[in-house]
């Protein structure tokens, strides 16, 4: 199955939920509403054609733009047919809430966790949403654009000396 | 002095301290915290070809409990922090720490959020090695600049004399006083 092809497939399936697909030397990058991305993930993993069973990576990222500030993109890679797909979601600042996708890739859950940490970008229905490198306590998302290099001065504790 | 009356009457005169401290320096049980590439070093310090084991300090406990000092060999972040001075602190005194390369004495090249711009912020450091990572031969002359360090501790014998421990059926019970 074709790059096209594909895309077409998920145009007759889906319709207006893809908002855009793009190609650059082989690489698709299909850009998906995010109410919708758990029934475009369900779809490209269960469709035998298709068959994207495994999840490469799961991640952030922080476009620092008015509208629809965070982007989470998805890589995924079929086992059968040896291909890569990315799936991409764009995220607001005021809601930045995205389903899970755990339920459809297990293996989303720490690169999800990830996210949230390093974003606070939340995933709605998501089993363990916990920080996964900060200190819990932490109130910061380190890797957002207008977060300091050198960090918020006294907002991760030291022992006592 | 010292030698002929070893050899003539079987016993020499010296300070408490001096006896103390040479025993210290010279067993010195590492506490390995190696927390990234300068353990590799580390390790090599105490592989046969640089062998640490001529300083009396090649037994590396895995127990904080069993060590006289810890070597801080890598980067900190602030939540391994936590963790570093737990350890330190289960050590039993006397103590003491190297910090072993750039990253544990300064952060080093990670000039960031996440890593303590170096321990001596939450833990008191007695040497600082130069390095990244340090050859085996800094750390061994870190070992060394601690060794003279320790040579000039004062330890019991120097409070004794300046009667800060009471010693109980001791001539100088009478003025010493209770302990502090």
């Amino acid at each position: 199955m074709t790059n096209s092809d594909l895309i077409e497939k998920l145009k007759a399936r889906f319709g207006e939920t893809i908002l855009a697909a793009e190609e650059f030397r082989g690489d698709l990058t299909i850009t998906v509403k995010k109410e919708e991305i758990v029934g475009v993930a369900e779809f490209v993993k269960t469709e035998p054609d298709l068959a994207y069973d495994l999840i490469i990576d799961a991640l952030g990222v922080d476009m620092y733009r008015p509208e629809g500030r965070f982007e989470v993109v998805y890589v995924v890679y079929s086992l059968s047919h040896k291909r890569y797909l990315r799936l991409k979601v764009r995220v607001g600042e005021e809601d930045p809430v995205v389903p899970t996708v755990t339920g459809v890739w297990p293996g989303a859950n720490w690169h999800e966790r990830e996210t949230f940490d390093m974003f606070g970008v939340r995933f709605a229905g998501h089993p363990d949403l916990r920080r996964l490198y900060m200190p819990e306590e932490f109130e910061f998302h380190p890797l957002r654009k207008d977060f300091p290099l050198m960090g918020i001065p006294d907002s991760l504790p030291l022992p006592r000396r | 002095m010292a030698i002929e009356s070893l050899q003539r009457d079987g016993f020499l005169t010296t300070r408490l301290d001096e006896v103390i401290n040479w025993a210290r320096k010279n067993s010195l049980w590492p506490m390995p915290m190696g927390i990234s590439c300068c353990a590799i070093e580390m390790m090599a310090t105490a592989s046969p070809r640089f062998d640490i084991s001529r300083f009396g300090s090649e037994v590396m406990r895995f127990t904080p409990r069993q060590c006289d000092v810890m070597i801080v060999a890598g980067t900190v972040t602030y939540k391994m922090s936590q963790v570093v001075r737990k350890i330190y602190d289960q050590m039993p005194d006397p103590k003491w720490v190297i910090s072993m390369g750039a990253c544990a004495s300064s952060g080093g090249m990670f000039r960031s959020y996440a890593v303590v711009q170096g321990i001596d912020q939450f833990i008191p450091v007695d040497v600082f090695v130069a390095g990244c990572p340090p050859r085996p031969e800094a750390l061994l002359q870190g070992l060394m600049a601690l060794q003279r360090k320790i040579e000039k501790d004062r330890t019991i014998g120097s409070l004794v004399n300046r009667e800060q421990v009471w010693i109980p059926e001791s001539p100088a019970a009478g003025k010493a006083g209770q302990p502090a």
